[in-house]
């Protein structure tokens, strides 16, 4: 009961905003999504203190074929569900003090998307996750086409196909899935359970796997990615590169992993050769980047990638990391870009180059971007050191060349981070810059909640670690061979 | 008819809509019977009612529509409502018949009011071009189809499907010519579902014909012949093995490439959503190829929700046509910003066509992909999906007109009450297909 209140609140409230006036619609939005909240931890209590098995929902829905509605919240879900929510008050509270047209309709859209999201880390059968992975897609292509900038459209539409075409594979797969599956259905637990033949898992990973590297995304399936979070609109950046490319990795944990052990043993080196060399690729490019937005997409990818191979590991130590690291880094890009978005509605750019001097200028706002910057290149007591350490640590145990070269990832993104840093914040103010406001209370107000929650999380991880654990480790003994 | 010489042309059209559903409700009644009507040349099962109730549903959207399309063409209102009825008792033929005889005689009941339909324009020479063509490449398609079942005959000595059947199961060599019969049925067929390579008749008849006339050849005619080819292959060629196999799946391949393709260039709403009908008669064909009673639902629920995006997509673009004079994409500019409600309308409709979810779309591509993946077309199905990628392109450039392009703020487009509350239910049905397909699933 709780699972299904949970997931369907913000369907009703995005439906009440729509309904609502465009005055209203950031507050009601505000209020919807502050009351998830309460309800998420009111679950998380009942959660640590009773476990799982009170969040599991089974109802039969289509009869032919066997589609159920199977949700259920273990500790990963929960972990996920978590961070949709956390962030999902603070990404519309971004949106305050700047003219949105069309308000009720705009947040109505970024509630519907949670609402997908949130199926997405709940539904524990095949094709019901599969409908919310694709209704997903619906009101984040809306948002960004109609809110996005100049060249919106065809890069939107670039980003919709590119995607669709990743899950009309995995749709594929799914079918395969059941054709393969001798209980006919797409419930998890059979599917974990099932046999299946070392050459279909070997084509039948890939089906999934594509699905899933386009969304994250892994190289070379990110070409939509960079354009993409330029083009959108803040909140919709913030959406995409916070929460909506964990779905990729969630669904690496959850779908890919444990459902074709023998594919991912023979394709791991492969993948793990991809996602390495896409760290370092994607480093080198933010390096080059002119534009700030472009430099944070590039940074994002090249710290997913990192994810992605620490759940390649295949070890507890790679997995755990990648958890805590989906996490950090969902905190720490919303917080870059709000930065980003904050820079932007003052002087009108984003071309680092012109950029400059702001520290003089907004002293309060300079202080909390560096924290945001320092965590992300990953410095001891904030959340994402915690996270880079044990994927690091865990590439190590997979491969010490592999996490060698990986490693590079903490200098390099030192490298393009300080630098940005070092060239928007510090120096001499420029005309551009000079009249830099300083923040108002709904910038404080996020920026500051984003902190404490990147300290706390660096100097006392060990909760996050713990509700993990016991999922992760049910995944790993159906993804390991025996 | 008889409307007119009372001169009751106003009522014309709720009578037309009350009387198809007491039809749809007598339909209904047969369900689970099986008969058979007038010396065994048609019989009703449930496969004709769950068709037939289809095809009578969605001629009732059409006329409905048709209140507002023929206002100012009172004078020959009665005439058209009585062949658009005509059409439908074509269709109801070719979903439950028995007999080749009958077969014949639905298609040409069928395609003789669609020629006139077509043409129905009489002053405007796109429609009179529309209406001849069309006339002329069926009247080709008839002749193939004649000769086709004339050669049946001589071998099988027979018209009637089953008799056709045992005759096939009992025969131990059958002769070329019954072969040569079914490959002339099937171009026969082939066109008049607009399969490729057979295909090019009809993004010029659409064009021409007025709009409420292609919405009803898009949804009503597709559907129905679906049902009579399906109908051909379960019945009369059950005991024909894989010999048209390869053939039906060549065809489709290439539907789907063509329709796909061709539409990707399109700039006119009408030949977009001809060409979009193309491909998803390559889908359809998906749905013949794998025949089974899991293949039946799969065809029927495809079917249903073709027709109910289609006419939900038309009863938007109906009224927009009209306002603007124009039928290409560019006249749904802006029109996101001017009606909302329809746009949205609009751009579920489409999103229903391109197979997402939460609509029937979707899961009618599951079925049918599911059909074709158990009967191992695998490359077909790579085909089919690699399509339905495409696909999404062209239905988004109509979705993009509405919610990117600058309006044009000269044209002001009224939505009759009657197209909002078509193109309500039919979003609505679709969304309630989508969400609960059970009791339509479960119905073979």
């Amino acid at each position: 009961m709780l699972t299904l209140l949970l997931l369907l609140f913000p369907l009703v409230a995005s439906l009440v905003v729509l309904a609502s006036g465009n005055k209203l619609a950031a507050k009601l939005a505000l209020l919807f999504a502050l009351v998830e909240l309460g309800l998420t931890g009111y679950c998380l209590s009942v959660f640590l203190l009773s476990g799982s098995e009170l969040f599991t929902v089974f109802q039969e829905w289509i009869t032919d074929p066997k589609i159920s509605l199977n949700l259920g919240l273990d500790g990963l879900s929960m972990l996920m569900v978590l961070l949709t929510n956390f962030l999902l008050p603070i990404i519309i509270l971004t949106g305050f003090n700047r003219v949105i047209d069309n308000a009720k309709a705009y947040f109505s859209l970024i509630l519907m998307m949670q609402f997908a999201l949130l199926g997405v880390f709940m539904a524990n059968d095949g094709l019901l996750y599969y409908i919310f992975w694709e209704l997903a897609l619906i009101p984040i292509y809306f948002i960004a086409l109609n809110w996005g900038g100049p060249n919106r459209v065809p890069v939107t539409l670039k980003f919709f196909i590119y995607t669709l075409a990743g899950s009309l594979f995995m749709l594929f797969g799914f079918i395969a899935l059941y054709h393969l599956n001798p209980g006919k259905s797409f419930n998890i637990t059979e599917l974990y359970n099932m046999v299946i033949s070392k050459e279909n898992q070997a084509w039948l990973f890939w089906m999934f796997f594509v699905a899933f590297a386009i969304k994250i995304p892994i190289i070379p399936f990110h070409t939509w990615q960079a354009d993409t979070y330029k083009e959108s609109p803040t909140q919709g950046t913030m959406l995409l590169s916070g929460i909506m490319l964990k779905m990729g990795t969630y669904s690496l944990l959850r779908w890919l992993l444990p459902v074709f052990p023998e594919g991912v043993a023979m394709w791991t080196p492969l993948i793990m050769g991809l996602c390495i060399a896409g760290i370092v690729y994607a480093s080198i490019i933010a390096i080059m980047q002119k534009d700030l937005k472009r430099l944070l997409a590039y940074s994002s990818l090249a710290h997913v990638g990192l994810i992605s191979a620490g759940i390649f590991t295949l070890n507890i130590t790679g997995l755990e990391g990648s958890v805590v690291q989906m996490l950090s880094h969902g905190v720490v890009v919303v917080g870059l870009f709000f930065a980003a978005d904050i820079i932007y509605h003052r002087t009108n750019t984003l071309e680092i180059d012109k950029l400059g001097g702001i520290r003089t200028a907004a002293p309060q706002f300079n202080t909390l971007f560096l924290i945001i910057v320092l965590a992300s290149v990953g410095l001891p007591l904030t959340n994402s050191f915690i996270g880079e350490f044990l994927l690091l640590l865990g590439v190590f145990q997979y491969n010490y060349i592999a996490a060698g070269i990986g490693g590079l990832t903490i200098i390099l993104s030192a490298v393009y981070m300080f630098r940005m840093f070092q060239r928007v914040m510090l120096g001499k103010t420029n005309e551009v810059t000079v009249n830099f406001a300083d923040l108002h209370w709904n910038e404080k107000v996020v920026l500051w909640i984003l902190v404490i929650v990147i300290i706390a999380a660096g100097i006392y991880p060990q909760p996050i670690l713990a509700i993990a654990e016991p999922a992760l480790r049910i995944i790993l003994d159906n993804a390991v061979l025996n | 008819m008889v409307a007119e010489i009372l001169n009751l042309r106003k009522v014309i059209i709720p009578v037309a809509v009350i009387g198809l559903a007491a039809i749809l409700a007598l339909t209904i009644t047969d369900w689970g019977t099986t008969v058979a009507h007038y010396n065994d040349m048609v019989r009703t099962d449930n496969f004709s009612v769950a068709f037939g109730s289809l095809a009578i549903i969605i001629t009732g959207l059409v006329i409905a529509l048709s209140s507002d399309y023929y206002k100012n063409e009172q004078n020959h209102i009665s005439d058209y409502m009585a062949i658009i009825i005509f059409t439908l008792v074509g269709g109801l033929v070719l979903l439950s018949y028995s007999n080749m005889a009958m077969l014949f005689l639905g298609i040409e009941i069928l395609s003789l009011s669609l020629y006139v339909m077509a043409g129905s324009r009489k002053y405007d020479t796109s429609s009179n071009e529309a209406g001849l063509k069309y006339f002329l490449m069926g009247s080709f398609a008839s002749g193939f189809l004649l000769f086709g079942i004339a050669l049946i005959y001589g071998v099988t000595g027979s018209f009637h499907l089953e008799a056709i059947n045992t005759y096939l199961a009992s025969a131990t060599t059958v002769s070329p010519l019954f072969y040569l019969g079914v490959l002339m049925l099937l171009v026969a067929i082939l066109f008049k579902v607009s399969a490729a390579p057979f295909h090019f008749w009809s993004p010029d008849v659409y064009e021409g014909s007025p709009a409420l006339i292609t919405a009803l050849m898009a949804t009503l005619v597709k559907v129905v012949m679906f049902g009579a080819f399906y109908r051909l292959f379960s019945t009369a060629f059950g005991n024909l093995g894989d010999y048209t196999n390869w053939l039906i799946a060549l065809v489709a391949a290439l539907t789907m490439v063509v329709g796909n393709l061709t539409a990707l260039q399109q700039v006119n709403v009408k030949r977009l959503l001809a060409f979009s009908g193309i491909a998803h008669a390559g889908y359809l064909l998906l749905g013949i190829l794998s025949i089974s009673t899991d293949a039946t639902s799969a065809l029927f629920y495809y079917s249903a929700a073709y027709a109910l995006a289609t006419i939900a997509a038309f009863a938007v673009a109906i009224p927009v046509f009209q306002a603007s004079g124009s039928e290409l994409v560019s006249a749904f500019n802006g029109l996101g910003k001017r009606k909302p409600f329809m746009a949205a309308m609009l751009t579920m409709a489409l999103l229903s066509l391109a197979g997402i979810p939460p609509f029937a779309g979707f899961l009618a591509k599951y079925y049918i992909f599911s059909e074709a993946m158990s009967n191992g077309f695998f490359a077909l199905l790579l085909i089919a999906i690699v399509n339905s990628i495409i696909g999404v392109y062209y239905y988004f450039k109509l979705i993009l007109a509405m919610y990117t392009e600058p309006t044009d703020e000269a044209v002001v487009v009224k939505f009759p009450w009657v197209y909002v509350m078509v193109a309500s239910l039919c979003v609505l049905l679709s969304l309630i297909l989508g969400l609960y397909p059970n009791p339509v699933i479960q119905l073979f």
